[in-house]
């Protein structure tokens, strides 16, 4: 399974790039392949506050629906709008074009609290 | 039989071979997909799949009054079976409920063959045993022998051309829609009936358990070529529901006639035995069942319709989600529920609770998916 160097993972299998004080979250490769077939997406709202641990979007294949939690707090900025026409970005590319949202991140300490790729590889091994 | 340990078909080293992903599917491992969902629903739809259908379950009867007895316990009108014929049929509680539904088969003058559910094989055979008991008939024998067969089943548009091969040079006469022949092959006997759970043609074949993955991997050897591809559980249950084809424990339950979940053309309250439930349903027939299974579809894009979600009308729920999905061959979501008669007419329009969002559905007519007879 595919985990980049250059993020931070949660436990429950979200990852979050930041870049300034902006955080990008996705689901990770393992996610993805555990949850297959991807069929939709339901975004958070532009303007809702992000809370670690606090249920933000959902993410649906053919088998089940599964919540997706934000890795740290903040304002959401920005949903990734390509999902509603082709939700199976987050299978073929999770990590890019498969992003589900940004936030404006609180506190960027917070993310010394996630997994590196290194931890997060040994939870899915 | 314990129920306590995960039971394998036959066919576990071969899924694992292909990469299955192995699920427990009411105490049984089964595999859910090997690829993709949707990739295996398509080649089913566009080719031919092949699934492991070992969890389900078998019974014999034979003797003289095999017919009999079994005509005084199911739904369907068993005199009308000719040889080497099967029908869909259903097995009822006093309440006119669901226990199950089967597909019976006359295997010979004398000789009636079941399938029924995997989920349901204890209660199936605790309830047929003892209700056959009551019947005062004795000239006949009963034999669960689950355990003893194997299945599988070849579905799709090829699932003949594949079949033809498989057979290479003997020559078989391959049984019509709902027919079963006997067939021996490499030295061993199988029984191929042309029944299945997907909508399209195709293929259910029963053999010795240890047969099962001589079988399977023959199959699929012939049948690449072709585009026969192995698919699991989650293909089957998108297939099967886009054709409308009920899941019992969903769609089915003890709750709910098969009147109300419109099979009635599977059951007989014409013919002169009595059967549990039989009342119930001459009763309903005249008066009219309260409420239908419906068949809906999301008018929007949207989080896929899935089992429990409530259905709602002016405001009041009037019913939930028995089945939902993506329909993969149509691209919208698709699913069935049960909902008072005044409700259940195509056309109609019932909101549908997705989380905390109401969402616009259309009753519309059954089936979703029906493929296009030659």
């Amino acid at each position: 399974m595919n985990v980049p160097e250059d993020l931070k993972y949660a436990e429950t299998h979200e990852w979050i790039r930041l870049e300034g004080d902006t955080g990008t979250v996705g689901i990770t490769d393992h996610a993805q392949n555990e949850l297959s077939d991807v069929v939709f997406v339901e975004l958070p709202k532009t303007g809702a506050a992000a809370e670690p641990a606090k249920f933000i979007a959902v993410v649906e294949s053919v088998k089940a629906a599964s919540d997706i939690y934000s890795p740290v707090a903040g304002e959401v900025i920005e949903t990734n709008s390509a999902l509603e026409a082709d939700p199976s970005l987050v299978n073929s590319d999770p990590y890019g074009e498969g992003w589900i949202y940004k936030l404006k991140v609180s506190d960027p300490a917070q993310l010394d609290a996630l997994k590196s790729a290194a931890d997060y590889s040994s939870q899915i091994s | 039989m314990s129920r306590d340990v995960i039971q394998d078909t036959p066919l576990r080293a071969e899924h694992e071979k292909l990469g299955a992903r192995l699920v427990d599917f009411h105490g049984w491992r089964m595999p859910v997909q090997y690829s993709s969902i949707i990739d295996e629903h398509h080649a089913v739809r566009k080719a031919a799949g092949l699934f492991d259908i070992s969890h389900m379950g078998e019974v014999v009867v034979r003797g003289p009054q095999a017919g009999e007895a079994l005509n005084r316990l199911l739904t369907n009108n068993l005199a009308k079976l000719g040889l080497g014929q099967g029908q869909y049929t259903l097995l009822l509680n006093e309440r006119g409920g669901v226990i199950d539904d089967m597909l019976a088969y006359r295997l010979g003058e004398e000789e009636y063959f079941l399938v029924i559910n995997a989920a349901k094989i204890d209660e199936d055979v605790a309830w047929m045993e003892q209700q056959l008991q009551l019947l005062g008939l004795s000239d006949f024998t009963f034999e669960h022998l689950s355990a003893e067969f194997g299945g599988l089943a070849l579905q799709g548009p090829r699932a003949q051309d594949v079949l033809e091969v498989f057979f290479e040079n003997h020559t078989v006469h391959l049984p019509e829609r709902n027919g079963i022949i006997r067939t021996p092959w490499q030295e061993q006997e199988l029984l191929v009936a042309r029944t299945g759970y997907t909508g399209e043609d195709g293929f259910e074949i029963f053999a010795a358990a240890d047969v099962m993955g001589r079988v399977w991997t023959a199959l699929l050897e012939h049948g690449a070529v072709l585009g026969l591809k192995p698919a699991g559980l989650g293909a089957r249950n998108t297939l099967r529901l886009e054709a409308c084809l009920p899941l019992n424990g969903q769609d089915l339950s003890p709750d709910h006639t098969p009147l109300e979940a419109g099979l009635g053309m599977f059951v007989s309250t014409k013919k002169e035995q009595e059967y549990p439930g039989k009342d119930v349903l001459t009763l309903q027939r005249e008066e009219g069942p309260p409420s239908r299974l419906i068949a809906f579809k999301m008018l929007d894009r949207g989080a896929p319709p899935r089992e429990h979600y409530p259905l709602l009308a002016e405001g009041e729920t009037i019913g939930e989600v028995t089945s939902g999905s993506l329909s993969p061959t149509l691209g919208f979501g698709i699913g069935m529920g049960y909902v008072p008669v005044d409700y259940a007419n195509p056309g109609r329009r019932l909101e549908m609770k997705v989380r905390q969002a109401l969402v616009e559905v259309e009753v519309v007519p059954k089936p979703f998916y029906k493929r296009e007879t030659p």
